[in-house]
């Protein structure tokens, strides 16, 4: 479904990510773990082209997006819940998920919001409060609602439980394996990696930029250096 | 009935400036500069109005709607098209370099279109004859011209328009969306070129609203005419809080009734010193003005 190929980039002179190269096959939930500062949100914003790449290819569907625009790339079928979440601080609740499904019709757009609404009830109790009032559980849950809206075939996570409670993030993995459940391919950037590698079927090792080690899920959640570099060495 | 007599002209004088003012709030929400340029949108707008005016008269219309609806129609075309141009040519290719770069820039392009005006029209004024003539007597010692009445008319018909735009349709809560977090939208696939775009055409159709509406009022038009306005609704959106919408009418209407009573009450040669001033103190009291945004940002 989606394949790096090679890709360089950077910001500026500073080159960020060195020949990074991977795949995420349909209805997989794949994720990419490392450090802080590896270039994880990195990957997601050269991916989502916000980044422009020095070299190497970016390849969707069978289409090559490496020199499209952010807005064309999350046109075709891609949606992101950024790293900081990024929710409209003076837009409502409602409006901040409606933006998500700009482009859908009206119609699927009126259904995604019910099954978003659903999927996290606490939205719906702030459903017209202002995205800036909302505690950063609740941030979360309404950037990835929003995510979602786009009715995306490729769901982008940055990180989406930085900051927040134990049992919040239990709640989002948990929907997390619904989405992937309900035919949505989803790619996890995080730092969590005990939680991101128990869900994820195949996953990603990212050091300094470079793509370190990769394979099943289970096999790097057991594997000894990863378990010492990420996952407390037990 | 002095008093009477004020508060309409503040609420005339306000309403001139609210919808300047809401051209410059925007453009500074979304880009982050001041358009100097944007009283000279506001002067092309009101010369538009009269040659619109003019043709008309020329060919013997003689229905005030037609003369009304017209004017302000083709001078909102016509600012349109001029103010996306200014963006397209003047700011765009700067985007992303320094802030101060494209504040130059309009203010050349503010030169500009200034300088082409006078060269293109001639550096005089222009008489804008009375649409409306007459007004209804109160009292011996008090009447309202009809034109007092049609400027906040026609401002709170185009107020209400605007209002509902950002605030319910689509496109509007994609501009405020673009104003809040332009890379955020840019990744809900929302083009943000396309609605700054968007926000210089709003912005310039209030401004040509404005600019017929005052040489109306007035009865005169001049190439020089967008400079002090520009300086006097530009304030307007900084006491109401640069950036917020609610702020820039607020700020206008509070600068036209800061005018029209300053003008009474102390001399119309203080009208402008008392309005400064009234910006100055508001800034040391509220720095991001009556209505501007305390950010609180979670975590």
């Amino acid at each position: 479904m989606l394949e790096l190929r090679n890709v360089n980039s950077g910001y500026g002179s500073i080159q960020a990510l060195h020949d990074i190269s991977f795949t995420i096959n349909q209805g997989e939930i794949v994720t990419l773990i490392g450090a802080n500062g590896a270039g994880k949100s990195t990957t997601l914003m050269t991916l989502c082209g916000d980044i422009s790449i020095i070299s190497g290819q970016i390849v969707f569907e069978n289409e090559d997006i490496s020199s499209l625009k952010p807005h064309e790339i999350m046109r075709k079928g891609i949606a992101i819940s950024p790293e900081g979440r990024r929710v409209f601080p003076k837009l409502t609740v409602e409006e901040n998920l409606m933006l998500g499904a700009y482009f859908t019709p009206e119609q699927e757009a009126a259904e995604m919001f019910e099954k978003v609404l659903e999927l996290f009830p606490r939205l719906k109790e702030r459903i017209s409060q202002q995205g800036g009032t909302l505690s950063g559980g609740e941030q979360q849950m309404l950037a990835i609602g929003r995510a979602l809206m786009a009715k995306p075939k490729l769901l982008l996570l940055d990180e989406p439980s930085l900051g927040l409670a134990p049992l919040i993030i239990n709640l989002i993995f948990e929907v997390l394996a619904d989405i992937r459940d309900q035919g949505t391919t989803v790619f996890l950037v995080e730092q969590n990696a005990h939680k991101a590698l128990a869900l994820a079927d195949r996953g990603y090792v990212l050091e300094n930029g470079r793509i370190v080690k990769e394979g099943r899920g289970k096999d790097l959640s057991s594997d000894p250096a990863v378990k010492e570099a990420y996952l407390g060495g037990h | 009935m002095q008093l009477l007599e004020q508060i309409l002209n503040g609420i005339t004088l306000g309403s001139i400036y609210a919808l300047i003012a809401i051209g410059y709030t925007m453009v500074y929400g979304v880009i982050g500069m001041i358009n100097f340029a944007h009283g000279e949108v506001y002067m092309v707008g009101a010369f538009v109005g009269l040659i619109v005016m003019t043709i008309l008269s020329s060919i013997g219309a003689s229905l005030v709607p037609v003369y009304l609806i017209a004017m302000l129609l083709i001078a909102i075309l016509v600012s349109s098209v001029l103010g996306w141009s200014i963006e397209r040519v003047a700011y765009r290719p700067l985007r992303g370099k320094h802030r101060l770069i494209p504040l130059i820039s309009a203010i050349g392009m503010s030169f500009f279109l200034q300088n082409f005006m006078q060269l293109s029209q001639g550096p005089r004024p222009f008489a804008v004859k009375q649409l409306i003539p007459g007004s209804f007597t109160v009292s011996e010692s008090f009447s309202i011209s009809y034109m007092q009445i049609l400027i906040p008319v026609v401002t709170l018909v185009f107020m209400v328009l605007f209002t509902y735009f950002i605030s319910k349709t689509k496109l509007g809560v994609a501009c405020r969306a673009t104003e809040q977090d332009r890379r955020m939208a840019n990744l809900l696939g929302i083009n943000t070129d396309t609605i700054i775009s968007v926000i210089f055409v709003i912005g310039a159709s209030l401004a040509a609203v404005a600019g017929v509406l005052v040489s109306l009022y007035y009865g005169t038009v001049r190439d020089t005419m967008g400079f002090i306005i520009g300086i006097k609704a530009f304030t307007a959106a900084v006491l109401g809080g640069i950036g917020s919408i609610p702020g820039a009418m607020l700020g206008g209407f509070v600068l036209g009734f800061t005018e029209s009573f300053a003008s009474a009450y102390i001399g119309g040669d203080y009208k402008d010193i008392v309005s400064f001033v009234l910006l100055l103190l508001i800034l040391l009291v509220l720095p991001s003005g009556l209505l501007g945004k305390a950010e609180i940002e979670k975590v």
